[in-house]
C-alpha cells in the first residue's frame, strides 16, 4: 500500500483502526465526536499540500546532533523497589497484570 | 521592605545581606497562598508547611555558613506538575497518573535546588500539557490572577498564575508549542523558552520530544536569566542536551538597544490579531527604535503552515510517548478487565481526558500505515521549510518581534468547545518549537479591559544572550518611562 495518499472519508473502519492503534475504547458518542474532530483536523492539515516539498529533507529534530553512545556500564541504582511502589499491582518483584492468553 | 513586592533576585540578595531570612521570604509567599490560592488554584500539590519551614531554616543556616552561595539561594520556587520531584505526586493534571510518586527528581529541578532554591510544590497545567488554557486539567482550571474571570493561558498556566499572584517568586514551565510564553503573556509575567537542547529534559514527562523544552516563568527578565543560568547545561541523562560555553546568561542583562536589528514579520500582524494587541506590540517596536535599534517589517514565509505542521508532529510524538500509560506501571488501572488488552484500553479510556484522546487519535492516524508519508512526513518537510525561513531572516536580523498570542486571555469556559480555534491561536508560538529556536515573552501593556499583552522576541538558535539583552532593554526602558511619567 502506498503511503502517500490523503484520506477521502473518515468511515467506521478508520475509527476502528485508529482506536486499535491508540488503545482506546470509544462509545457511540465518542466515535461520532472522533469522526468529526479527525475529519476537521485532517482537512486543515491537508493545507500543507499547497506547498511543493519535493526534494526537501524531512526535519525530525531541530539540532543536528549525532547519536550519542556510551559504554554499556550500568550506573543506575537498582530502582526496582521504588518503581514497584507505584505499580497498581505487584507480586514477587514484578508487575502483576490480568491474564494475557487463555490457559 | 515589602518582601511581597520583591523579585527572586532581590529576595536572594536581601537574604544574602542578612536583611531578611529565607523563613521570612517563605512566609511572604505562603501569605499570598493563604490569601489567593482558594480562588486561583495555581497548585496541584504543595509541600506541607512544617517541611517547608524546616527546609527554609536549613537554607538560612547554609547561607549564613557560606555552604550555599548561589544567586537563587533562599528563593521559593514552584514547578510544573510534569516535572518529577521525589516525594511529591506527579500527575501531569491527569487522572491516569493519580497517585504516582516519582522515585527521582528532574535534572532542571535538582539544579535549582543546588542553586539554593526552595521548591514549594507542583503547579496546575493542561492535561499532559495539551491545551492553551489550563482548562483541560483533570483537577479543575486555574484562574488568571489579573482577572479571575479569565484563563491564565496554558499549558503552564499554574506556574504563570503562581508567579503573577506572588504564590511563588519564580517557576518552571515547559514549552512544546508556546506553553511557557503564552501563559506568561496572559498573566503579565516573563516566560523564556530556551533553544532546544539547552536544558536537560531528564525527569520531564514527555509530550513532543523533539519540541519540548523546560524554561523559567518569572516576574522580570533578570530573574529569567538567573533561572536559566541555574538550570541550563549538558546532562548525560538527556542525550539531546547540549554542552554550551555561554552559560552566564545574567551577563546579558545590559540595557542597550543600539546595533540590534529587529524584524517584524507582516504575517504576525495580519488577520485574526486583536487590535489592542497589535497596537501595544507596535508601541514596543517604537521603544526599540528609540533605544537605537533598527526595526523593519519583513515577510516570514510558511507562517500559515506552522500550526498544521506542529499539530501533526506534536500529536504523532504524543501518541508514541503516551503509549506507556497502560495501567501496568503507575497511576490508575481499570480493575474490571478480564484480560490484559482490555485492561490497557479501559485504563486509557477512563484515565485520559477528551483533549488527550483527541491528540492521541490524530497522532496514531498520521503515523499509520497508508498515511504516514502524506501527513507525518509531509509535516516534517514543512518543518524543514519553516526552519529555513527563520535561518534566512536571522542571516540579516538579530531578533524577530511580534505578539505571543493573537488575543489577551479568553474568559473561562470559552475556549474548549472549539478545539480547532484554540489550536489556531498558537500561530505565533509554535514556529519557535518547530525550528528549535529560543523565544521570550515580556509584558507589554494591556488591552482596553486591563488584561496583559505579551511581547514575544525570538532569536537564532543559541542566541539567548541577544534575546535576554533585548528583553531587558525593553523592560528597563519602559520601567524608566513609567517612573518618570
Amino acid at each position: 500500500m502506498s503511503d502517500d495518499r490523503v484520506i477521502k472519508e473518515i468511515d467506521d473502519e478508520t475509527i476502528d483502526n485508529v482506536s486499535i492503534l491508540a488503545k482506546l475504547e470509544l462509545d457511540a458518542e465518542e466515535r461520532e465526536t472522533a469522526r468529526c474532530d479527525l475529519g476537521r483536523m485532517l482537512a486543515y492539515i491537508e493545507k500543507m499540500n499547497e506547498l511543493d516539498t519535493d526534494g526537501v529533507e524531512p526535519l525530525s529534530h531541530p539540532n543536528s546532533v549525532p547519536n550519542v553512545f556510551r559504554e554499556d556500564d550500568p550506573s543506575d541504582r537498582d530502582g526496582t523497589e521504588d518503581s514497584l511502589k507505584n505499580a497498581p499491582l505487584a507480586k514477587d518483584g514484578m508487575y502483576q497484570v490480568p491474564p494475557t492468553f487463555d490457559r | 521592605m515589602d518582601i511581597r513586592k520583591m523579585t527572586a533576585l532581590q529576595t536572594a540578595a536581601a537574604v544574602k545581606k542578612g536583611k531578611i531570612t529565607v523563613r521570612e521570604a517563605l512566609a511572604g509567599v505562603l501569605a499570598a497562598v493563604d490569601e489567593k490560592e482558594n480562588e486561583i488554584h495555581a497548585y496541584l500539590a504543595l509541600k506541607d508547611r512544617e517541611s517547608l519551614e524546616k527546609e527554609a531554616d536549613a537554607l538560612d543556616e547554609a547561607i549564613r555558613s557560606g555552604a550555599v552561595t548561589g544567586p537563587l539561594a533562599g528563593v521559593p520556587v514552584a514547578v510544573k506538575d510534569n516535572l518529577c520531584y521525589e516525594g511529591l505526586p506527579c500527575t501531569c493534571a491527569s487522572r491516569i497518573l493519580e497517585g504516582f510518586r516519582p522515585a527521582y527528581t528532574a535534572e532542571a529541578v535538582s539544579r535549582l535546588e543546588k542553586a539554593g532554591a526552595l521548591i514549594l510544590g507542583k503547579t496546575n497545567m493542561d492535561e499532559f500539557a495539551m491545551g492553551s488554557t489550563t482548562e483541560t486539567s483533570a483537577f479543575g482550571p486555574t484562574k488568571n490572577p489579573v482577572n479571575t474571570g479569565h484563563v491564565p493561558g496554558g499549558s503552564s498556566g499554574g506556574s504563570a498564575a503562581a508567579v503573577a499572584a506572588g504564590e511563588a517568586l519564580a517557576a518552571l514551565g515547559s514549552d512544546t508549542g508556546g506553553s511557557i510564553r503564552q501563559p506568561a503573556s496572559y498573566c503579565g509575567v516573563v516566560g523564556l523558552k530556551p533553544t532546544y537542547g539547552t536544558v536537560s529534559r531528564y525527569g520531564l514527562v514527555a509530550y513532543g520530544s523533539s519540541l519540548d523544552q523546560i524554561g523559567p516563568i518569572t516576574a522580570d527578565v533578570a530573574d529569567a536569566a538567573a533561572m536559566l543560568e541555574a538550570i541550563a547545561g549538558r546532562d548525560v541523562k538527556d542525550a539531546t542536551s547540549l554542552e554550551r560555553q555561554d552559560g552566564r546568561y545574567t551577563d546579558a542583562l545590559i540595557c542597550d538597544g543600539r546595533g540590534l536589528k529587529i524584524a517584524i514579520p507582516e504575517e504576525y500582524l495580519g488577520d485574526g490579531l486583536n487590535d489592542d494587541v497589535r497596537q501595544e506590540v507596535l508601541k514596543a517596536a517604537d521603544v526599540f527604535r528609540a533605544a537605537g535599534a533598527v526595526v523593519e517589517t519583513v515577510s516570514l514565509k510558511y507562517t500559515d503552515y506552522a500550526v498544521a505542521s506542529y499539530y501533526t508532529i506534536a500529536d504523532a510524538e504524543a501518541s508514541s510517548n503516551l503509549e506507556r500509560y497502560d495501567g501496568v506501571k503507575y497511576g490508575f488501572r481499570a480493575e474490571d478487565a478480564e484480560d490484559l488488552h482490555t485492561m490497557y484500553k479501559r485504563t486509557r479510556s477512563r484515565g485520559f481526558g477528551p483533549e488527550v484522546k483527541r491528540r492521541i487519535m490524530l497522532g496514531s492516524f498520521v503515523l499509520s500505515s497508508g498515511y504516514y508519508d502524506a501527513y507525518y512526513l509531509k509535516a516534517l518537510r514543512v518543518r524543514a521549510l519553516i526552519r529555513q525561513a527563520f535561518d534566512e531572516i536571522f542571516a540579516d536580523y538579530d531578533l524577530i518581534l511580534g505578539p505571543a498570542s493573537p488575543t489577551t486571555a479568553p474568559s473561562l469556559g470559552s475556549s474548549l468547545q472549539d478545539a480547532m480555534t484554540m489550536y489556531l491561536s498558537d500561530i505565533y508560538t509554535v514556529p519557535a518549537n518547530l525550528a528549535g529556536i529560543p523565544g521570550i515573552c515580556v509584558p507589554c501593556g494591556a488591552d482596553r479591559s486591563g488584561l496583559p499583552v505579551g511581547l514575544q522576541l525570538m532569536a537564532a538558535p543559541f542566541r539567548e544572550h541577544t534575546l535576554i539583552r533585548a528583553a531587558y532593554t525593553y523592560e528597563q526602558t519602559v520601567r524608566g518611562k513609567e517612573a518618570i511619567g
